[in-house]
């Protein structure tokens, strides 16, 4: 932004989708505004479509995954169909998905504890939990969670017994995955609405299980 | 695609269509570095895995990818590594494994 001679109070317009002007656009914001205009040009993609896009994934939150697994902790046909078609049962079950990814629900038992990384990038259920937390998309988790992932689930604070099986599902397809988080002990009179709000988005990551109530 | 199954896709398949490997075969992942990104994680590559699943068939999107015509579909299987075969030395369980899609160009039969 060198030779900015120009008055500010010019009147083209800086797309409200993009950060904010005080800082020079980066080589790859650059890359990305060049993109979407062209798309836009060439009538590939109408310009309404990508804040329409943005708008539905910021919708997203880990309340609609909590309210799949609270289901499927009441209703046994519920967790059986969920465990064979992610994607078809949370879309029966008014959960949209607004993208090519299917859904593998992977199921924590007395003998198995899932975990979900993505080690290429920053792969996640979105459809089903919105945005990734910021350590998930960050290198030390991606790295880490397949070679030494006892040691990060400890970091967690999450022990897992030596005879229980952690199975780590990476991220490399169309295939996302979310992890069904084991029933807490003390929830045998709950509601659906008071299971759901104990199931948290790291409970369905796997870097957590969900404690008991007393 | 929108209505696939997560285990089998039930289109009808044309010739070159059906899965090459089955559940339970144990498969090599190949060693191969090509210039670009690819799914098949470097950790990896030269391992040795179970199938488990076949979730989907795709193009070849690493052709597709680079401007070439993928062509007809193959799958993607969805593979079990242990983690002692991924980390020499690993001292978790035994049976502690990792669990990932690859696509089937990149396997090979053991």
């Amino acid at each position: 932004m060198e030779e900015h001679d120009h008055s500010h109070d010019h009147d083209h317009d800086h797309s409200p989708i993009e950060s904010p002007g005080d800082v020079p656009p980066s080589y790859y914001e650059v890359m990305e505004t060049s993109l979407r205009e062209l798309l836009i040009e060439k009538q590939l993609i109408a310009p309404g479509e990508i804040r329409r896009q943005l708008e539905v994934l910021d919708s997203r939150t880990p309340a609609l995954g909590a309210k799949v697994v609270a289901r499927a902790w009441v209703d046994p046909e519920f967790r059986s169909r969920l465990l064979e078609d992610g994607r078809s049962a949370c879309e029966d079950f008014g959960i949209t998905f607004y993208d090519d990814t299917k859904l593998i629900v992977l199921e924590n038992t007395d003998k198995v504890h899932n975990l979900i990384v993505c080690t290429l990038c920053s792969c996640y259920p979105r459809p089903v939990l919105g945005l990734p937390p910021d350590w998930y998309k960050a290198k030390p988790y991606r790295a880490r969670a397949v070679k030494e992932p006892r040691a990060v689930l400890k970091e967690f604070g999450t022990q897992i017994p030596e005879d229980v099986e952690i199975r780590v599902s990476d991220s490399t397809s169309m295939v996302r995955y979310l992890v069904l988080p084991r029933r807490p002990e003390g929830t045998k009179d709950f509601t659906e609405e008071q299971l759901a709000g104990l199931v948290t988005r790291d409970a369905m990551i796997g870097v957590i299980t969900i404690e008991p109530v007393n | 695609m929108a209505n696939a199954s997560p285990l089998v896709n039930p289109v009808v398949k044309a010739m070159g269509e059906e899965p090459s490997f089955k559940i339970g075969d144990a498969v090599r992942i190949s060693v191969r570095y090509p210039v670009g990104h690819y799914r098949v994680p470097t950790y990896v590559r030269g391992k040795r895995g179970t199938v488990t699943a076949i979730p989907y068939a795709g193009i070849n999107n690493e052709d597709e990818g680079f401007g070439k015509n993928a062509g007809v579909k193959a799958y993607y299987y969805r593979l079990s590594i242990l983690l002692t075969e991924l980390w020499p030395g690993y001292t978790g369980g035994a049976s502690d494994r990792l669990e990932l899609e690859v696509f089937e160009t990149w396997l090979e039969k053991i």
